[in-house]
Order: C-alpha cells, then sequence, then structure tokens
C-alpha cells in the first residue's frame, strides 16, 4: 500500500470529484463526506512519503509502471517531501472550516463547489509531486482553471476580479510551456532528472537561457511576484471566504515551490547563480516586492484586502531568500514555504470566521470583536504575530535564516527589507487590534463598559483554527528538527 | 517559569468566582516563588541548573540557564508578584474595575516572561521572553481602553517593539553570524570576532534596541503608561518591565560583549556618559513633575540608568552596585507606587498639588512613602544605601571622578523632588491642609503590602543577602576579583 502512496496521492482527489460531482446531483449532503474522505487519504499518503523519504532517501515512481523520458515519473524528494503534507494539511483543515461558510453562502452549488475545490487539491498536489516538467504544466492548468472557478464565486467584483487573474495567469502558464518547450526541443526529455542530466554541455546555449528565464517569468507571474503581483488583491479579496482561504495559503507557495524546483533540481544553482549572474538584481526585486507590499498594505483600510498585500510582501521574502545564492537563504524560503502556508492559512481562516459572522470585512465591521470573538481573535493575535517574525511561532524563525543568509551574502538591503517589514507589520496588526480591543470607546478609566456577551463562530470553524494556531507555534518550535531532518537535504551539498 | 503559564487558563476559567481566581494567583505566585527560592541554595553553591527547552536552530536551542545574576532578578520579581497581587486585589476591587480576569491573567503572562528572561542561557532565549513580555503587558497598560490608553498603548508599542525588532533582532542575528553562537559566556561570546566600528555599532544597537530599559531618548514611553492601573505601574514598570529592560542590557554587556572586549573599545565611555545623561535628565524633569505617577516614572527613568552605569563602569564594585541596585531600587520604587495607588483610592487624587497634608489622613502611607523615598535617595536606614555606596566606590575604583559628581548631584535632585511633598502632606498648617484629620487608609489589601516592601527595604541595609552575595557572585564569575 505505502508503494503506491504517490499515485493515491492524486488519483483518489482526482476520481472522487467526479463522484462528488455525481452526487451533488443525487443529495447534497453526501458532497462533504466525500470530500473529507479523499483529502484524508491524501494527507495520509503525504505524510506517509515524507517518512518513507526521510528513511530511504529520494523516491521515484513511475506512473502506470511506464519508464521515463516516455513515461511519466513522479519523484519525491526532501523539498517536495516536506511541501506535500503542508499542501494536504492545510487544504482539509480548511475543508472542515469551510463547510459552515458553503452551506451559508452557496447551498444551492455545494457539488459544484466541492468538485472544484477538490479538483484543486489534486492539482497543486500534482504539481508539488511530479517529476515531469510537462506533466507539472498540466497540472498547472487544472489547479489554475479550477482556481479561477473556486474565486469567481463571490462578491460583486469577484467574477471580474478573476478574469483579470485568467488573463494574467493563463499567460503565465503560456510562458512556462514556451519554456519547457525550448527543454524539450534541445534535450528531447520532459522528465526533469534526465534534463538536468543533458543540460550541463549547453548552458551557455541561448535556447537554455531563454528557457530558463521565460519559465521564471512564467513562475513570477504565478506566484504574484512584483511587479506581476496586480491580479492577486482584488482576486483573492472578492472571493469567498473558503475559497480565498484555500487558495491564498497555498497557490503563490506551489509556485515558489516550482521556483525552487526549477534553481536546484532542472537547471542546479551552478547555472542559476553563477552563469546567469542576474541574482543581485533579483533580490533587489525582491526588496522592492516587500517594501511595496508593506507600504500598499498600509494603505487599505480593508482587513481581507490588507492580508493580501502581505501576502504579495511574503513572496518577496521567499523569492529573495532563493535567489541569495546561499545556503541560509535558501533554507530561509523552503521554511518559508511550509511557515507561510500555515500563518496565511491562519489568517484567511480568521476571516473567514469574521465574515460568517459579521458579515463584512472592513475596518469599520470589526469593532469590539475581542469581545464578541475571542477566540477567533486569539488565533488572529497568533497568527499576527508569526507574521510580524516573533518567537516562538514559525514566522521568527524562517525570518532567522532570510536575515543570517542576507547578512552571509552581505546583501544589507534585503536584511532591512525584511526588519522594514516586520515593524510596518506591527502597525497594520495593531491597527485591526485597536479597533477589535479599544471600539465601542468606553468613557475615562473604562467603567462605563456596556459588555455584549460573547458571540462565537460555530466550533467547525473555530477548532480547526485553534489547532492551525497552535501548529504555528509546534512548528516553530520544531523548527531545527525540520531543518537538520529534512531541509538539509533538500538542498545540494554544494552550495554553500 | 512554567508555573504561572500554566496557571493562565485556570485563571481564565474561573474568572466567574472572583474569590477562586484571587486565590489562584496567590497559588501561582507562591508556588513560583518557592521554587525559585528553592534554587538559591544550589546557586549559592556555584552550580549551575541548565534546561533546554527546544533545539529551534542547529547550534541555538531556546534554554534556561539559572545563574547568580537571573537568580538576583528572579527572587525580586517572584518575591513582589505575590505583594502585588495582594495588592491587585485590594485596588481593582475598590475601584470596581472591570476585565478583572483579563487582568490577571496577562498578568500571570507577564510574570511568566519575567522570569523566562532572567533564566534565559542565551541570546535568543532572553529574546523571545523580551518579546513575550512586550506584548503580554500591552493588555494591561492599555487596561482601561479608553482614548487616552489607546494612544499610550501605541507609544508603548513603538518604542519597546519598535526598538526591539528594529534595532536588537539585527544586532542579535549580526552577532550570530559573527561568532556562531549565542549563548552567554562569562567573557561575552564577541570577542575576536568583529571589526572595532562593528561591535561598537552592535553595543549601541543593543543598548538602545532594549527600550524598557528607558534610556533616553526611548524613555517616553513610560511616562505614558502610567495611564495603567497602578498595580501594573508598580509591578512592572517600577520593577519587572523596566527591570527586564536593564537586566538585558546587563546580561548582553557582559555575557555578549564581556568587560575585557568592552575596555579594549573604550567602550564604557559612551555607555557611561549616556546614562550620566538620562539620570540627570531624569531626575531634572522629575521636579517639575505635580502628577505623582509621573513623577515616580522620572524617577524610575533615572534609576535605570544608575543600574546601566553601573554595569557601564566596569570595575568589580560598579558592577555589584548596579545589580544590586535592581533589587534595592524594586522594593522602594514598589513602595512608592503603592502609596501613589493607595492614596488615589482613599482620596481619588493623583497630583502632589492636591495632596498637601494628606499625611494627617493617611499617615501609614506616608510613612512607607518616606522610608520608600529614603531608599531612592540612598539614605541609611534603607537598602538603597548601600547599592549607591557601592556605585561610588566602583566609579573611584574605574576612576571616573566625573561619575562621581553625577552620582552625588543625583541623589541631591532626588531628595530635591521627595522631601518637599513628604514634608508638605505631614507638616503643615492645619488651615492648609485639604483633608480632613481623621485617619482613613485605603482598604487593608493596598495597606499592607505597602508596609511589607517598606519593611523589607529597611531590612535589606542590615541583611541585603542573598542579592549582595548573588551579586557578588556573578561579578566574580566574570572578572574573576
Amino acid at each position: 500500500m505505502s508503494e503506491q502512496y504517490p499515485a493515491l496521492l492524486v488519483v483518489v482527489p482526482l476520481l472522487s470529484a467526479f463522484f462528488i460531482s455525481i452526487a451533488g446531483w443525487i443529495n447534497k449532503r453526501w458532497c462533504f463526506p466525500i470530500a473529507v474522505a479523499a483529502l484524508s487519504v491524501s494527507v495520509w499518503s503525504s505524510f506517509g512519503l515524507l517518512f518513507r523519504v526521510l528513511n530511504e532517501g529520494v523516491i521515484v515512481y513511475k506512473l502506470g509502471g511506464w519508464s521515463p523520458p516516455m513515461g511519466i515519473a513522479y519523484y519525491i524528494d526532501y523539498l517536495n517531501g516536506l511541501v506535500l503534507p503542508v499542501v494536504s494539511t492545510v487544504a482539509l483543515l480548511n475543508l472542515i472550516s469551510s463547510k459552515r461558510i458553503v452551506d451559508q453562502q452557496f447551498p444551492d452549488k455545494t457539488g459544484p463547489f466541492y468538485t472544484l475545490y477538490v479538483l484543486m487539491v489534486t492539482g497543486l498536489l500534482g504539481i508539488v509531486v511530479t517529476g515531469d516538467a510537462f506533466n507539472l504544466y498540466v497540472l498547472l492548468e487544472i489547479a489554475a482553471l479550477t482556481g479561477y472557478g473556486l474565486l469567481a464565486m463571490g462578491e460583486e467584483r469577484a467574477p471580474l476580479a478573476t478574469l483579470n487573474y485568467l488573463y494574467m495567469g493563463t499567460i503565465g502558464a503560456c510562458f512556462y510551456l514556451l519554456g519547457v518547450g525550448y527543454l524539450y526541443i534541445v534535450t528531447g526529455s520532459l522528465n526533469m532528472v534526465d534534463i538536468a542530466r543533458l543540460l550541463p554541455p549547453i548552458y551557455q546555449s541561448k535556447a537554455v537561457l531563454a528557457a530558463f528565464i521565460i519559465c521564471m517569468v512564467g513562475v513570477w507571474l504565478k506566484m504574484a511576484f512584483f511587479p506581476l503581483h496586480a491580479w492577486l488583491p482584488n482576486a483573492y479579496t472578492y472571493a469567498n471566504s473558503a475559497a480565498s482561504s484555500l487558495i491564498a495559503p497555498l497557490v503563490t507557495k506551489v509556485m515558489v515551490y516550482v521556483m525552487i524546483r526549477l534553481i536546484l533540481t532542472i537547471f542546479t544553482p551552478k547555472f542559476a547563480f553563477t552563469t546567469l549572474a542576474v541574482s543581485n538584481a533579483v533580490v533587489w526585486l525582491a526588496v522592492i516586492a516587500i517594501v511595496m507590499g508593506a507600504v500598499l498594505a498600509l494603505a487599505e483600510r480593508n482587513l481581507k484586502k490588507m492580508l493580501t498585500y502581505i501576502v504579495v510582501a511574503e513572496v518577496g521574502y521567499m523569492v529573495g531568500g532563493a535567489w541569495l545564492g546561499n545556503r541560509d537563504g535558501m533554507t530561509g524560503a523552503i521554511l518559508h514555504i511550509v511557515n507561510d502556508a500555515l500563518m496565511t492559512l491562519c489568517v484567511f481562516m480568521v476571516v473567514g470566521n469574521i465574515v460568517y459572522k459579521v458579515k463584512g470585512y472592513a475596518f469599520e465591521d470589526l469593532k469590539g470583536l475581542f469581545r464578541k470573538m475571542p477566540f477567533t481573535m486569539g488565533a488572529l493575535v497568533i497568527g499576527a504575530m508569526s507574521i510580524i517574525g516573533v518567537p516562538p511561532t514559525c514566522g521568527f524563525f524562517s525570518k532567522w535564516y532570510l536575515i543570517v543568509g542576507a547578512i552571509s551574502a552581505g546583501h544589507y538591503g534585503f536584511m532591512t527589507a525584511l526588519i522594514f517589514s516586520s515593524l510596518v507589520n506591527v502597525v497594520l496588526f495593531f491597527r485591526v487590534f485597536e479597533i477589535c480591543y479599544f471600539e465601542p470607546f468606553a468613557d475615562h478609566h473604562g467603567h462605563n463598559n456596556h459588555s455584549e456577551g460573547m458571540d462565537e463562530a460555530p466550533v467547525t470553524m473555530v477548532f480547526p483554527l485553534l489547532i492551525v494556531a497552535a501548529v504555528l507555534i509546534l512548528v516553530g518550535l520544531y523548527t531545527g528538527d525540520i531543518v537538520n531532518h529534512v531541509i538539509r537535504f533538500a538542498i545540494p551539498e554544494a552550495m554553500a | 517559569m512554567l508555573v504561572s503559564l500554566l496557571f493562565v487558563p485556570i485563571l481564565v476559567l474561573s474568572g466567574k468566582r472572583p474569590n477562586v481566581r484571587e486565590a489562584c494567583t496567590f497559588l501561582a505566585a507562591g508556588l513560583k516563588f518557592l521554587i525559585v527560592l528553592s534554587m538559591v541554595p544550589a546557586i549559592l553553591n556555584g552550580t549551575h541548573i541548565v534546561y533546554t527547552i527546544a533545539e529551534v536552530i542547529p547550534g541555538v536551542a531556546i534554554k534556561l540557564r539559572v545563574d547568580a545574576f537571573g537568580m538576583l532578578f528572579a527572587l525580586v520579581s517572584s518575591s513582589l508578584w505575590i505583594v502585588t497581587s495582594a495588592y491587585s486585589i485590594g485596588y481593582m476591587r475598590g475601584l470596581k474595575e472591570h476585565s478583572q480576569t483579563r487582568y490577571f491573567c496577562f498578568f500571570a503572562l507577564a510574570l511568566s516572561a519575567t522570569i523566562g528572561v532572567a533564566f534565559s542561557a542565551n541570546l535568543l532565549t532572553l529574546y523571545l521572553f523580551y518579546e513575550m513580555l512586550s506584548f503580554a503587558t500591552y493588555p494591561l497598560v492599555t487596561h482601561h481602553q479608553d482614548h487616552e490608553a489607546r494612544s499610550s498603548g501605541r507609544k508603548y508599542l513603538l518604542y519597546i517593539v519598535g526598538t526591539s525588532i528594529g534595532f536588537v533582532l539585527p544586532a542579535m542575528l549580526i552577532s550570530y553570524s559573527l561568532a556562531g553562537t549565542l549563548d552567554f559566556a562569562s567573557q561575552g561570546f564577541l570577542a575576536g570576532t568583529g571589526s572595532k566600528p562593528l561591535i561598537g555599532l552592535l553595543c549601541f544597537m543593543f543598548l538602545f534596541g532594549f527600550a524598557k530599559a528607558a534610556i533616553m531618548p526611548f524613555h517616553s514611553w513610560l511616562p505614558a503608561a502610567m495611564v495603567a492601573p497602578t498595580p501594573v505601574s508598580a509591578l512592572l514598570h517600577a520593577v519587572a518591565v523596566v527591570k527586564v529592560g536593564v537586566f538585558c542590557v546587563a546580561r548582553v554587556l557582559t555575557g555578549v560583549f564581556g568587560t575585557d572586549l568592552l575596555l579594549s573599545l573604550d567602550l564604557n565611555v559612551p555607555i557611561i556618559y549616556i546614562a550620566s545623561f538620562t539620570i540627570m535628565a531624569g531626575s531634572l524633569i522629575a521636579l517639575s513633575q505635580d502628577n505623582l505617577k509621573r513623577l515616580l516614572a522620572f524617577s524610575t527613568i533615572a534609576q535605570l540608568s544608575y543600574i546601566v552605569l553601573g554595569v557601564g563602569l566596569l570595575s568589580p564594585k560598579g558592577m555589584t552596585g548596579g545589580m544590586l541596585h535592581i533589587a534595592m531600587h524594586a522594593f522602594g520604587k514598589i513602595t512608592l507606587f503603592f502609596c501613589a495607588g493607595a492614596i488615589f483610592v482613599a482620596t481619588g487624587k493623583k497630583n502632589i498639588s492636591e495632596m498637601i497634608g494628606i499625611g494627617r489622613r493617611m499617615p501609614v502611607t506616608m510613612a512607607a512613602f518616606f522610608i520608600g523615598s529614603l531608599s531612592i535617595i540612598g539614605m541609611p536606614p534603607c537598602g538603597g544605601f548601600i547599592s549607591k555606596w557601592y556605585l561610588v566606590l566602583g566609579s573611584l575604583q574605574a576612576h571616573q571622578i566625573t561619575i562621581l559628581f553625577v552620582l552625588l548631584t543625583s541623589s541631591l535632585l532626588n531628595a530635591a523632588y521627595f522631601m518637599p511633598f513628604v514634608y508638605k502632606a505631614f507638616f503643615c498648617k492645619p488651615e492648609d491642609s485639604m483633608f480632613e484629620n481623621k485617619v482613613q487608609e485605603a482598604p487593608a489589601f493596598c495597606v499592607v503590602p505597602l508596609v511589607i516592601t517598606a519593611t523589607i527595604s529597611v531590612i535589606l541595609l542590615f541583611y541585603p543577602q542573598p542579592f549582595l552575595r548573588l551579586a557578588r557572585m556573578m561579578v566574580q564569575s566574570i572578572s574573576g576579583v
């Protein structure tokens, strides 16, 4: 059974999507359980794979028994072994938490929603697990198209925002496809490990150079790396809470994973950092991304939109960290994939809870929330601490590696940007906390405070949220283990 | 450290029954004090107790280590928590404050963080608990939840979190990059690693980064934080929060840099001049204050810099004096704050100008105030005398005669802002007195604690153990003298 984990990981959700679709016509109440079951299998498989990788090393799984370069091979090493459980767990926790939102917001579209949800997770898992460059594109499109569908199910402005995303996202995917095409032309193979083996003699050729750049730009577009980020704030804000808390934590991080895969496995760090020699420029771009993300977030008076700009800044962290070119920076970037997925999930789930109860997410709607929804706000505090970078939450430790990497590389601009971002995050989140905590204002000495009762979101929404908040601290405390046992092996020995 | 952390959920749950909640607070405080006390014999014998919580970065763990200096600080905080809890009950109930459960919970959390700082084995752990303290005290400072609380809260965050993330974090990471470790060592771990300007820069980043030490110009949060309920002001801002700040500064100067490194780079000179400036300026501003709590706040700012000065002198007697002053000042200042709060509970008055003749009405309180101020000024029969004595000796030992003048002048200034108040409180013509002549103190829960701390201040002169011994031990381990 454990031999088949790679296949189960992807195939089970894929098939269950069909069943959910059918179930949606017969009896809506069956959709949710099937989805939970399918994602649970994925979670199980992904953790199983991680433990197998820790024991055995790299796993290669040939789909259908066909050998590459003709067949598609799934390739699980330390890097995606770490990312897979994150993706599947985030998806499952969010699914459980979103049930109430789905019932509340589109009771008649339950079937389609869950179908799209599970298909999207299929796509994302597939992107992470595959070892074939073209297969990645296929799953990229699956994830993208289902994502568009999910995001468009929202408020009035959602379809238009999603259309914008569709245009940009499709261009991004096409760029990636073009890059893979070039690689196929010069190497004759689509398997990642194969390509990596065949490329070094031809590193200097213009085709390879072009392939790398085009792939990179495409991926940057899909991860909303500044200045290719414009589609993200609107698309994520206006979507319904269940969709945005699935997509915001995962899609950009999976794209960062693809970028790191390109750098580390397909093209090797030597090519990316030495032959190409643009890494300094890229890190400066990341600096701009971080600063702009922070500044634009400050300008928003809307909680959800503010969080989307924070996502843009976080992408800057990861791109900058990866392109610093040293071990610590890359460790920070990979660790941040895990940490950011969790933190973003936490804060977006909080928004989901708030929207469920208060029906709005502008600052004006947040008054007195500490009293009304203490558990949700408690989780928000922990999520905020993580985004700001306060130990012992996980966010601090990825920042640690990123800053240490910046110091090692002598890139003090990046370090300053990270510190600046932390400070701005303090302001951003305490602005929100002030409104939730202080307003409505009592008179002097707080004697006139009429106390409203607690009006928390339902247990199925609060419980997963508290689990995520606890995980933020646990992952923080176990950072040493994660880095020592997993990430250390994910980065090639050659990198300093 | 874990004790109060674990008690927080219990406190939350027992919120509905005030007496149970208060009892839990006492239980937690008592337990913590007993645990700390139980470790004292081992420390006095010279052993250290080490406990690793988690190895979060390869080579840098979240680790606790109990040594003499940490023990000194822990003893002060844990003993004073018990007293403050008693006082809080009197104060909060006397004023019928709201959200008392939240108050006691965050208080417990803040004490956890304080002990965590005291027992930190390395810079990362120190930073972790320092930040935890900042965020745990925010709800306490902004307890009243009105406009004033909000703006004070902003100032608090701006100064304290801004400097810790803006200065301490990069300085810590640069130190890590230079040295590869963050564990405190008896002569620091930065020796021989960086260039002279870099080490100097790091020194200043740490000095100003720990803004809880209220070194000017990062001091303004302290007067602003006086909008908090007085027990909060008392423990946190006269004892725990600000003491954490100077403790961190002292720890970093001795454990990260080391006296040899600092002396070789002549860094002690800027440090003591910055501290002296704060002392003088703080005392001068205190003279002009009418609001009693603000006066005490500026007095604290000046007193904290005594501690920094003592450590900055880098002479054994000076460092002993500085560390000892942590304890002496704590007991003295907390008495003063308790009195201020008691006056507020009993009469509703906050400004000195309105408190003429109050000695007749609240003699016990004012007597305690008198004793507390003697300790701060540094006169016998109070413990503050010993720490000032060591500071004077330390400045002579370090051949810094100007500092001697600074110490003497500031003591005079201290007298100048305390004594008139005390005089007017007791000795005024009956017709000038603003109060009727009958004796009417604040509730017992308020008065008993302040009597206790005042008494301890006096006792400390005659029996300054174990604080003096702990301070001496620490200095011995640093400089071998």
